[in-house]
């Protein structure tokens, strides 16, 4: 048998099912009336408010028809498509085998080349802030996605109030250090130990539920911080936020002009790009951290265990694993990781307020996990540069942005359901290390 | 060593609801035999597993578990992860349950958790590689090697567990099990879908088990050509009671066993009752 099973597969699809003329033609025409239903409305007549307030309205059949023609156009090259493309196509018979393997090689070298390069980012956009810029937006997101991932793709519990955390360490920060005048670097361990008290906190309660149930309570919980945030007038200043946060500096040297600056005991002129560069390499350092310590954390006990509770619980307490501190390590931990991005944050923005730690945070960071394959580090970090990245080069397209973004969301999970990186890699081996197919593994029920 | 039976129950009854599932069984299981318990389907054998093993809190009853150095556990009161983490009860399930996303190697590391957080000082000694861990876990998959070695799979140690094949799944389980390193293993019907061959190899597992790692087996199965070979005693259930309790011979003669499996009419019965009487 050396027939690849495309060459197969048309024939197949012929013999099966009859695609003919008709078929196409019908499930065209279907597809065009129902874009001629949903258009008719939405296109075909505009209202807009007349100058002295009453409705003005005005029909556009052309704009209507073409639309509708498009639908039907665009139904027929489907068809064809996947007549040409085998019955089970989908977009993933888009990409020859060879190329994936391919693919796989370059994933190989694609984590040291990333790292190398983002090393490098300061020195070659040295003199481009908004690249700077967003290249620490981007590692903040990789970091919380790294820290979600413990939570998420490892031990499987669905965390929809991951936010919460990160606002836990944002205002841990910005409280200790605006009152107490603590410096960054004693706040940002009590941040993530804080953040951590939380989790606990949290995971006491909810961790008997399950699936969608903890969904919600998370949900529920990220909410909760953020109205006591906004209503707790007297501590965290309510809505009007926490401003003045004093920037990081560097182990007591401070990143200012003038006397005791870093720019003057290096006898280097002062320039603002310094203190973004600083935060860069902190970021980085910080999500190299998370890194570290997750892929250490899976090679541990504990982390297997994590991992065992995703593929099955009963088994877990048939070996004597206790489930509860077993989960609430994972909360405990991730909310750890939430509290560090949380801190980190409030010292680049010098402001906090409740408005940066909507669900909407939550969402992306989610987003984040689960497109780049639950569980995978690489997958997670690539995901969040395709987030964050891409949202901003749409930036162009201005109000179809959400549009394309959301498009590009979908083929990707079309092509890899398991996002980027499906498969698993094994914690140990004994001869070879061989990667595990994203079919057996399993996602967990919460 | 103690003299006591390993296991013990005492008058255990679970009750669902208006259901008795068992009914005021007690039975023992001697230390170093394979015991069986058989009975017809729905006669609440997996329901007195699930009671041993901590799945389920009996109605009432105890379920008494001695250690070689004596040590007690009332198993009735503890919790279901410290039966197998202080009484040194192991299971495997009816349905498989493995961890199919992980090799067969992560498998067998998962079941020496105990151990091996505690090596780990709680994970942080872990975290900074220290020398005492590093040894600790090198044994840990020595173990697994070699239980892998003994069922047979080591040249699959690196392959997903989710990709073995039924019977291979079923042996992985045993020895998971195994690697816990029980006072006593519970096999929920361990030779189910297995053909004569593998079930002869399983037979002959258990009884290595029994004899070389001191371990005590209780074993459910309806494969009564494994049950009679390797059992050293059976108990016999129906309708949530024991109904018969021997040496595998005299179970295969007890007119009342032979009943409860095949069924009787009216003239059998009576001619039961009769020789009983």
């Amino acid at each position: 048998m050396s027939a690849s099973p495309r060459a197969s597969s048309p024939a197949s699809s012929n013999g099966s099912e009859p695609v003919g003329a008709a078929f196409i033609l019908k499930k065209a025409v279907l597809s065009a009336l129902v874009a001629l239903g949903l258009f008719s409305l939405m296109v075909g007549v505009r209202t807009e408010a007349g100058q002295s307030g009453q409705l003005e309205y005005w029909t556009r059949f052309g704009e209507l028809a073409s639309l509708v023609g498009a639908v039907f156009i665009g139904s027929i090259v489907v068809e064809l498509l996947r007549m040409w493309l085998g019955p089970r196509g989908g977009l993933g018979s888009f990409v020859p085998s060879s190329v994936q393997n391919g693919m796989s090689v370059a994933g190989r070298y694609l984590a040291p080349a990333l790292l190398i390069f983002t090393f490098l980012v300061p020195v070659i956009f040295y003199n481009q802030r908004y690249i700077l810029d967003l290249g620490i937006l981007v590692l903040t997101y990789v970091m919380l996605g790294w820290g979600l991932n413990v939570v998420v793709g490892l031990a499987g519990l669905l965390d929809l109030g991951y936010v919460a955390f990160y606002a836990v360490g944002a205002y841990s920060y910005g409280l200790l250090s605006t009152t107490f005048g603590l410096s960054f670097w004693i706040c940002l361990p009590l941040a993530g130990i804080l953040a951590a008290f939380w989790g606990v906190l949290l995971g006491f309660p909810v961790l008997r539920l399950r699936g969608d149930y903890l969904a919600i309570v998370t949900l529920a919980f990220g909410e909760i911080i953020r109205l006591v945030l906004i209503n707790w007038q007297d501590v965290t200043g309510g809505p009007n936020g926490i401003s003045g946060i004093p920037r990081p500096s560097l182990f007591g040297i401070p990143l200012t002009p003038g006397e005791g600056g870093l720019a003057s005991m290096l006898g280097i002129p002062f320039s603002p790009t310094h203190r973004i560069v600083f935060l860069f390499y902190l970021i980085l350092a910080l999500a190299l951290l998370t890194n570290w310590v997750t892929i250490r954390l899976r090679r541990l006990p504990i982390g297997r265990a994590w991992e065992a509770l995703r593929e099955d619980e009963v088994a877990c307490r048939a070996l004597g694993i206790n489930i509860t501190t077993t989960k609430l390590t994972a909360f405990a931990t991730g909310a750890m990781f939430g509290g560090f991005a949380g801190a980190f944050f409030a010292t680049r923005q010098g402001f906090i307020s409740p408005e940066s730690f909507t669900f909407q945070e939550s969402a992306l960071v989610l987003a984040i996990v689960v497109l780049g394959g639950m569980g995978s580090q690489l997958g997670v970090a690539l995901a969040a540069l395709a987030m964050i990245g891409g949202f901003e080069l749409f930036r162009s397209l201005e109000v179809y942005r959400m549009l394309v973004f959301g498009l590009a969301m979908v083929l990707i999970m079309i092509w890899r359901p398991r996002g980027i990186v499906g498969h698993r890699a094994p914690t140990v081996f004994l001869e070879k290390s061989k990667s595990i197919s994203s079919d057996l593994v399993k996602e967990g029920h919460g | 060593m103690s003299s006591a039976p390993i296991l013990a129950l005492e008058n255990l009854t679970m009750r669902f609801g208006g259901i008795i599932a068992v009914n005021a069984l007690s039975f023992t299981a001697q230390r170093k035999q394979i015991t069986a318990l058989i009975g017809p389907n729905g006669a609440g054998k997996t329901t007195v597993f699930n009671c041993i093993t901590g799945f389920y809190k009996p109605t009432s009853g105890v379920i008494r578990l001695t250690h070689d150095d004596g040590a007690q556990f009332e198993m009735q009161k503890l919790k279901d992860y410290n039966i197998s983490k202080q009484a040194k009860v192991a299971r495997t399930f009816q349905n498989i349950r493995l961890f199919p996303g992980m090799t067969a190697l992560e498998n067998l590391m998962v079941a020496q958790h105990n151990a091996l957080m505690k090596a780990s000082g709680l994970t942080f000694l872990g975290l900074l590689g220290v020398p005492s861990w590093r040894s600790a876990e090198q044994s840990a998959i020595d173990n697994a090697v070699f239980w892998l070695k003994r069922v047979g799979l080591l040249d699959r140690a690196d392959d997903a567990a989710g990709n073995f094949a039924y019977g291979d799944q079923r042996r992985l389980e045993i020895a998971r099990a195994m690697c816990t390193g029980p006072a006593l293993l519970c096999l929920d019907e361990p030779a189910a879908g297995l053909n004569a061959r593998e079930s002869g190899a399983l037979s002959e597992l258990l009884l290595s088990i029994r004899s070389d790692h001191d371990t005590s087996i209780l074993l459910i199965e309806h494969d009564m050509s494994v049950v009679m070979e390797i059992s050293d005693r059976v108990v016999v259930m129906d309708y949530g009671v024991k109904i018969a309790e021997g040496t595998p011979r005299e179970i295969r003669d007890d007119p009342k066993v032979i009943a409860a499996y095949l069924g009787t009419d009216e003239e059998e019965a009576a001619a039961v009752m009769e020789a009983e009487a």
